[in-house]
């Protein structure tokens, strides 16, 4: 019996077969870019350069080398790090609270605060690069890591309100309320008894954050000079870089973002099918 | 009383700093606009961003590549999110890596393009192989806007499918099973389960998934310096080449104050087009 809405079971063979091609063609046109990026980053600097190109990478490690060894990667990537941690940090420090609090309490004003959550998504956010440049020239952050930071986790808190909001909302109060009954108070209740149970949760927004900083370009580019982070190096030397420069820097913007995210591919379903309502 | 102030202490540092570094800022870049440095209000800066002359280029590549763009995806995610829910051998793969994109910024995608279109890329080397042409086509070159077109539409179908598809998917697994059931012990095709039951179910989820798609297509920009440079003007980069290469703030916020707009009316629009009646709950 089939339960989904189905769309194979209990036709042709012939129908059963396109849809697994279309399926396969699907995944090919999702790979197989990605591979050819990796192909040329692997490729000695003149297999980049040169034509026509091999669909075989030669497998060397000259490109990445020349790009690690080029003047300002490694600080851009420290960089990077830097402010991507950051993000981590106070995306969760700050989005976590919150979230508990929508899950737990029903209060005046709440749905104001949503509204405010779901406002930020229907707002161009990398602009907000713009004013803040004034600001932080203001107050001294322009062309800090920390400036940044904040401007990352300005996109970033939103996803980790709704996705620590879902994880909470999966904890049956009634778990809390025996640990009252036994003795705890509020605080002992959540650390002992919540906590662990959404330890992996709250890593995975830790982790969206983090991918969310990695990954930003426009902020980036605009805010920082001295302390570009990665994406922003790699934009500002579009112009005048060599090809494997770019293909070896793409490659390694690229791997740690899929990385981080293959762990937290089952936490994507829920944070969206909550943040629909 | 204090579990009543509780929520409110839990909130405060997240509200604190939507309001200081999201509503705030805001404000500030409309101020921007519309006001000079000694705070006089002008539409000098509207005029001067109206008569450039890469004004109406940017403007209508902009939305050019959002109308040629979203449809595309729209589809693509619809039939993606419906290929997967009548999966159940490899469901948890093929999402995995449908979604591999989600994880991809769009420099980087830009860049994954470029290894394709670029005059020693790929795809000239497979023609050029295989005999298609004699030599090496310039597909990036600043007179072949049209290339530069398909290719930024094609690496922005590749890279930002996956989000719509997310969304649309977690939407999906929200509808009943029972009314697929239903349907079919009364009939139905699968394309009339389809058009019949999922789409309209689907709505809120189309709506969300819209309205965040639309928003990011008028962002565009990182993919377009990656493969056009400024050969392919759009507003974003018309934007950030007036706050950081010229240092024109005040031009700059009119250049963000239009892109605001734009994502409002798109908002605006989707809101009432893909309206859920009030009481009509799936």
């Amino acid at each position: 019996m089939s339960t989904a809405p189905n769309m194979v079971v209990g036709q042709s063979k012939a129908a059963r077969w396109s849809f697994n091609i279309a399926v396969i063609l699907l995944c090919l046109w999702v790979l197989v870019p990605i591979y050819l990026l990796i192909s040329n980053a692997l490729s000695a600097p003149a297999d980049v350069n040169g034509f026509p190109k091999k669909l075989l990478p030669s497998v060397n490690t000259e490109s990445v080398e020349f790009f690690i060894g080029f003047y300002g990667v490694t600080k851009a990537l420290w960089s990077s790090v830097q402010v991507a941690f950051l993000t981590m940090v106070m995306a969760v420090l700050i989005g976590a609270p919150a979230g508990y609090a929508l899950s737990r309490f029903d209060f005046r004003g709440k749905s104001l605060f949503r509204i405010m959550i779901l406002m930020t998504r229907a707002f161009p956010l990398p602009l907000l690069a713009l004013p803040m440049a004034i600001m932080f020239i203001k107050v001294g952050l322009d062309d800090t890591v920390f400036g940044l930071a904040i401007v990352h986790t300005t996109l970033a808190l939103p996803f980790a309100v709704l996705i620590t909001y879902s994880l909470f909302s999966g904890i049956p109060i009634e778990l809390e309320e025996a640990a009252w009954t036994l003795g705890c108070n509020r605080l002992q209740a959540f650390i002992k008894v919540i906590f662990p149970l959404v330890l992996p949760g709250i890593t995975a927004s830790a982790i969206f954050a983090f991918v969310t900083s990695w990954n930003e370009v426009f902020a980036a580019a605009v805010l920082t000079i001295e302390n570009r982070t990665l994406p922003a190096f790699l934009l500002q030397s579009l112009d005048d870089a060599p090809l494997h420069l770019k293909f070896a820097g793409g490659a390694v913007l690229v791997l740690p973002a899929l990385l981080f995210l293959f762990f937290v591919r089952k936490y994507l379903f829920s944070m969206w099918g909550i943040a629909n309502r | 009383m204090q579990s009543r102030s509780l929520p409110y202490l839990l909130l405060l540092p997240a509200t604190v700093f939507l309001v200081c570094f999201f509503l705030y800022p805001f404000v500030l870049v409309a101020w921007q606009a519309f006001a000079t440095d000694e705070g006089e209000i002008t539409g000098k800066y509207f005029n001067k961003m109206v008569s450039h002359w890469k004004f109406e280029k940017a403007l209508y590549y902009t939305l050019a590549l959002a109308l040629v763009v979203v449809p595309v995806q729209l589809v693509l995610s619809l039939m993606m999110a419906s290929f997967v829910s009548s999966m159940k051998k490899g469901r948890d793969l093929i999402l995995y890596i449908w979604t591999i994109p989600l994880g991809i910024s769009d420099l980087a995608a830009g860049i994954i393009w470029l290894a394709i279109f670029d005059q020693t890329g790929f795809l000239n080397s497979v023609l050029y192989s295989t005999g298609i042409v004699d030599e090496p086509v310039t597909f990036l070159g600043y007179q072949n806007k049209g290339t530069i077109f398909i290719a930024v539409a094609l690496a922005e179908i590749w890279r930002a499918t996956a989000i719509m598809l997310v969304i649309l998917v977690a939407g999906i697994g929200l509808i009943p099973k029972e009314y697929y059931e239903a349907a079919q012990v009364y009939g139905a095709n699968s394309w009339q389960r389809f058009t019949k039951i999922t789409l309209p179910l689907l709505k809120p989820s189309l709506q969300t998934a819209l309205i965040l798609r639309v928003i990011l297509a008028f962002e565009v920009f990182a993919v377009v310096s990656a493969l056009g440079g400024t050969n392919l003007p759009v507003l974003m980069g018309e934007v950030y080449n007036r706050q950081f290469v010229l240092q024109d703030n005040h031009t700059a916020a009119a250049f963000a104050m239009l892109i605001l707009f734009i994502s409002i009316i798109s908002t605006v629009f989707f809101m009432w087009a893909l309206r859920t009646p009030k009481g009509v709950k799936a």
